[in-house]
C-alpha cells in the first residue's frame, strides 16, 4: 500500500519545485489562492441568484457583521482552533502523511485532558501545563497508532486514521457518561467532565477594543506553536530530514535518515499539535468537556492547511479567513439566507484552490521546458558532448 | 517459459501463500463451518438473535448501503482513482433521493440519487483526470461540498413544507419489496422449532426471502454485474489495466482519460444509489447525517475484500450484520465475543500447524482476554458496537495488509504522454 502515501509527493514537491524566477513564483503563490477565492465567491453568487437571493447584499451584510467588535473577537477565537488544527494536518503533508484523523485525535486529547483538569487542583500554571501536556500526549498516542500500524503492518495511515476516528467517537462516548467521567451540568440536559477549577484556566485577552469580549488567551500558545513549526522544520536537522522525506524517500533513505522512524516521529508530532486544537475552547471557554464540545474541525484544519500550503503564515491566513466565512454567516439569518451557503463557498474554495496550484505548476513547468529548450537551442552549436539528458531530468523531476 | 522453469521446485513461502488461496470449494465449506459455529454459540448462549430471520434481514437491509459505497469505491480504484469522497456523494444521494422522492415518487427519487451521487462522481474525475488534483484531497473537499451544499439546499427546499424542516424532507413512498409467498411461512415455523442448526438456516434463510426490497435485488445484480462487466468484458479489462498501469494501457489505444470517468462518475452513481437506499427505503425520508460515515465503512469493506466484487459483498455483509446485532441489544454483539474467541483459536491452531510460534501466541492471548471478558460481562457497551466495523477494518488491514493486493497505480495521478 505504498502508493498511496506516494501520491501525496505533489502536495510538498510543489513547493519546491524550482521555477525562472523566484519573484513570478511568489506571485502565483499569491495569484492562485486569489483566484481560487474570487472563483468561489462568484460560484456562490450564482448560487444565491439562482436561489432568488441578492448575493451582493448578502456578502455585504457579512462583511459589515464581520467588521463589529464582538464578532472580530469570536472570528479570532475561531480562528486559532483552526490553525492549530491545520498545523497538525500540514505537519503530516510535509511528510507525505495523510492525518484525517486529526478531529479523532483532538476529540479524545481534549476530553482526557479535561477530566484530568477537572479532577486536581494544582497551583495556576502548572494546572494549566499539566492540561495541556496529557491532551498533547493523549494526541500523539492516538496518532501513534497509525504511525505504528504504517510501518510495522503497512497499513495506510489515509484509513486508519479515518477508523481511529470512528473508534475515538465510539471511545469518547463510552467515557462520556455519568456512570464514568461525567457530570450533569446543571440547568441542562447536557453532561460534560467535571469542570476545571479557576487555578486551571488561561484567561482571555482584551485584544479587541470596543467591545468586552475576550480573545482566548491561548492565542499566544497557537503562535507560538506556528513559530516553532516554521523553526523545527526550517532550522532544524529533523526538520531537514522531514522534509527531505516528504520530497524524497529514496534519497532520504541515501542520506541516511530512517524512513520508519521519521514517520512515527511525524505522526506523533502532528498528533501532539492535535491534541492542542480542543485547548482554547477548553481552558478558555467551556472548561469541560461535554456532548456540545465542538466537533469537526479536524476536517477544517485539512482544508485550511491545503489553502495555506503548509506555511505557517498562510495557514494562519487561510484560518482567518474560514473563521471569517464562519462567525460572518451568521448574519444571513437574519436576511433570509440559509448560513449554510458559506460551507459550500468554503468546499470550494479547497478544490478550486487545489486545482489553481495545479495549474500554476504546470504552467511554470511548461516555462521552465520553454527556457530549458532555449538554453540547449543555443548551446547547440559550439558542444554536442553533454546532450540533451542531464538537463531533461531536470525538468521531470 | 521454459520446461527447467515449470520444473524447479516451489518456493515453500510461495507454497504457504497458495494454501491458503480461496478456492470454490474451500469458501463453502469455510462458510458452512461459519454458519455450523454460529448456531452452536447461539445455541450456548441462548441468543436467538444471532441468527433470527429479523436479524438477518436487518442486516441484509444495513448491509446494501455499505456494499453500494464500496461497489463505487471499487469501480472507482480498478480505474486507478481513489475515492474518499464516496461518503459526501452518498450525502448528495440522500438529498436527492429524498427530494425527488417526495414529490415525484421514490422510483423518480432513485434515479434523482442515482445523478446527484454521480454528479459527485463528475466533480471528482474533473478534479482527480483533467486537472491532477491529488485524489484524496479532492475526496476530502468533496465530502465538504457535499455536506454543505445539502444542508443549504435543505433549507431552502424542504422548509416550509409540510412535514419538512431546515434537517429533513417530507416522507417518502416506500419502494415495493418482496416475499417469496409458502416458503417464508415454512421457514418460519422451522425457525420456532429451535433445534440446532436446521433452525438457524431456516432462519437465516427466511431473512433473506422475506421482505426484501426491490433495491436490495437491485444491489445485488449490480454487484453481480460489476464483477461480469469489469472482469468478463473488454470494456472492464481497458478499466482495470487504467488502474495497473495507464501508461500501457494508453499505448495500445485505450482513452485512459475517458476511461477514468467513466468509473469515477459509475463510482459517484453507486454511492448516490447506497444514499437512495438509506433515505427512500431504510428512513422514508431524507435525514441530514443519514449516512453516518458509511461511505468510510464502504470504503473499508471494499479493502477487506481485496479490491474484488465478492469480497466487498461479504465485507458489506459482515458490517451490515454486526450493525444489524448493535440494534438489537449488547447481549447479542456479546454473544459474538464468544465466535469471535473460537475463531481466534483456531486461528491459532493453524498457526502452530504452520510453525508460527509467535502468532499463535499472539493469538492465544487474545482469544483469552476476550474470553475473560466474555466471562466477565454480560453486555457489550452500544458504544463499543458502534465502530466494530471500524475496528474490524483496522485489524483486518492490520494482520493481512501484505496478502492484499490494490491496483498498482491506484491513487496515481496520470497525465497522457507522461511517464512517471
Amino acid at each position: 500500500m505504498s502508493g498511496i502515501g506516494a501520491r501525496l509527493g505533489g502536495l510538498t514537491r510543489r513547493g519546491g519545485s524550482r521555477s525562472p524566477a523566484s519573484g513570478q513564483r511568489l506571485l502565483f503563490g499569491l495569484a492562485a489562492p486569489a483566484l481560487a477565492i474570487l472563483f468561489a465567491a462568484a460560484l456562490t453568487s450564482l448560487v444565491l441568484a439562482a436561489a432568488g437571493d441578492s448575493p451582493l447584499a448578502a456578502f455585504r451584510a457579512m462583511v459589515e457583521f464581520g467588521a463589529d467588535p464582538a464578532s472580530i473577537v469570536n472570528i479570532l477565537n475561531k480562528a486559532t482552533t483552526y490553525y492549530l488544527s491545520a498545523l497538525a494536518v500540514a505537519i503530516g503533508f510535509k511528510m507525505n502523511l495523510f492525518n484525517i484523523g486529526v478531529d479523532g485525535q483532538y476529540r479524545l486529547a481534549a476530553m482526557l485532558a479535561a477530566a484530568v483538569g477537572g479532577a486536581v487542583n494544582l497551583p495556576g500554571p502548572l494546572h494549566v501545563a499539566l492540561v495541556v501536556v496529557v491532551a498533547m500526549l493523549v494526541g500523539a498516542a492516538w496518532a501513534g497508532i497509525a504511525g505504528l500500524l504504517k510501518v510495522t503492518r503497512g497499513v495506510s495511515e489515509v484509513i486508519s486514521t479515518i477508523m481511529l476516528n470512528f473508534i475515538a467517537t465510539g471511545v469518547v462516548a463510552f467515557l462520556l457518561s455519568t456512570d464514568r467521567l461525567a457530570v450533569s451540568i446543571q440547568g441542562s440536559n447536557n453532561i460534560g467532565t467535571r469542570p476545571i477549577p479557576e487555578s486551571g484556566r488561561i484567561p482571555g485577552l482584551a485584544l479587541v477594543p470596543g467591545t468586552g469580549g475576550k480573545v482566548f488567551g491561548f492565542i499566544v500558545i497557537a503562535a507560538l506553536a506556528g513559530v516553532a513549526y516554521s523553526v523545527l522544520l526550517n532550522r532544524t536537522r529533523f526538520g531537514f530530514d522531514l522534509r527531505t522525506t516528504g520530497m524524497s524517500e529514496s534519497a532520504a533513505v541515501a542520506s541516511g535518515v530512517n524512513v520508519k522512524r521519521m514517520i512515527v516521529a511525524a505522526m506523533l508530532l502532528s498528533g501532539a499539535v492535535a491534541g492542542l486544537v480542543g485547548m482554547p475552547q477548553l481552558l478558555g471557554a467551556s472548561y469541560s468537556y461535554g456532548l456540545d464540545f465542538p466537533a469537526g474541525l479536524g476536517f477544517t484544519g485539512i482544508a485550511i492547511a491545503l489553502l495555506g500550503r503548509n506555511h505557517p503564515v498562510g495557514i494562519a491566513i487561510g484560518a482567518l479567513l474560514f473563521s471569517f466565512l464562519d462567525v460572518s454567516s451568521l448574519i444571513l439569518d437574519f436576511e433570509d439566507v440559509p448560513p449554510e451557503i458559506v460551507i459550500i463557498m468554503q468546499g470550494v474554495i479547497v478544490l478550486s484552490v487545489v486545482i489553481a496550484y495545479e495549474l500554476v505548476r504546470r504552467y511554470g513547468l511548461v516555462q521552465q521546458q520553454r527556457r530549458v529548450g532555449e538554453q540547449l537551442a543555443a548551446e547547440e552549436p559550439d558542444s554536442a558532448g553533454p546532450g540533451p539528458a542531464a538537463p531533461s531530468d531536470e525538468v521531470r523531476a | 517459459m521454459t520446461t527447467t522453469e515449470l520444473e524447479r521446485p516451489i518456493d515453500p513461502k510461495l507454497r504457504r501463500q497458495s494454501s491458503l488461496r480461496l478456492s470454490g470449494p474451500i469458501l463453502l465449506l469455510g462458510v458452512a463451518a461459519l454458519l455450523l459455529l454460529l448456531s452452536v454459540v447461539r445455541a450456548l448462549t441462548g441468543v436467538d438473535s444471532l441468527t433470527s430471520s429479523g436479524t438477518v434481514n436487518a442486516a441484509l437491509g444495513l448491509a446494501v448501503p455499505i456494499g453500494m459505497a464500496g461497489l463505487g469505491g471499487l469501480w472507482a480504484e480498478r480505474a486507478g482513482v481513489v475515492n474518499i469522497g464516496l461518503e459526501g456523494m452518498m450525502i448528495l444521494g440522500t438529498w436527492f433521493g429524498g427530494w425527488a422522492g417526495y414529490q415525484w415518487g421514490p422510483w423518480v427519487g432513485l434515479v434523482a440519487a442515482v445523478i446527484g451521487g454521480a454528479l459527485g462522481g463528475l466533480i471528482h474525475a474533473v478534479a482527480t483526470v483533467s486537472f491532477g488534483v491529488d485524489h484524496i484531497v479532492s475526496g476530502v473537499a468533496i465530502n465538504l461540498l457535499g455536506a454543505g451544499a445539502t444542508r443549504y439546499l435543505s433549507a431552502l427546499a424542504f422548509e416550509g413544507v409540510e412535514g419538512g424542516g431546515p434537517t429533513q424532507s417530507p416522507r417518502v413512498a416506500n419502494l415495493p419489496s418482496f416475499t417469496v409467498p409458502g416458503l417464508s411461512g415454512v421457514l418460519g415455523s422451522v425457525e420456532d422449532q429451535r433445534i440446532v442448526v436446521v433452525s438457524d438456516l431456516a432462519g437465516i434463510a427466511r431473512g433473506l426471502v422475506t421482505n426484501v426490497s426491490a433495491l436490495t435485488l437491485i444491489a445485488v445484480a449490480l454487484v453481480i454485474g460489476s464483477f461480469w462487466v469489469l472482469w468478463r468484458t473488454a470494456f472492464g479489462l481497458r478499466l482495470r489495466s487504467c488502474g495497473e498501469n495507464p501508461v500501457a494501457a494508453e499505448s495500445l489505444g485505450v482513452n485512459v482519460y475517458r476511461y477514468k470517468y467513466a468509473a469515477v462518475v459509475a463510482s459517484g452513481a453507486f454511492a448516490g444509489l447506497g444514499g437512495a437506499f438509506l433515505a427512500i427505503v431504510a428512513a422514508s425520508l431524507y435525514r441530514e447525517g443519514q449516512t453516518g460515515g458509511r461511505g468510510y465503512i464502504g470504503l473499508a469493506a471494499m479493502i477487506f475484500g481485496n479490491w474484488r466484487p465478492g469480497g466487498l459483498a461479504a465485507g458489506a455483509g459482515l458490517f451490515g450484520y454486526t450493525d444489524a446485532l448493535q440494534l438489537r441489544g449488547g447481549n447479542a454483539v456479546h454473544a459474538l465475543l464468544l465466535l469471535v474467541v473460537v475463531l481466534l483459536v483456531g486461528v491459532t491452531v493453524w498457526n502452530l500447524l504452520q510453525r508460527r510460534p509467535v502468532a499463535a501466541a499472539t493469538g492465544l492471548v487474545a482469544a483469552a482476554l476476550l474470553l475473560w471478558w466474555f466471562l466477565a460481562t454480560d453486555a457489550v457497551p452500544n458504544q463499543f458496537t458502534f465502530f466494530a466495523p471500524h475496528l474490524t477494518t483496522l485489524l483486518v488491514l492490520s494482520l493481512a495488509a501484505q496478502r492484499l493486493r490494490m491496483p498498482a497505480a491506484d491513487g496515481q495521478p496520470y497525465r497522457r504522454g507522461q511517464d512517471r
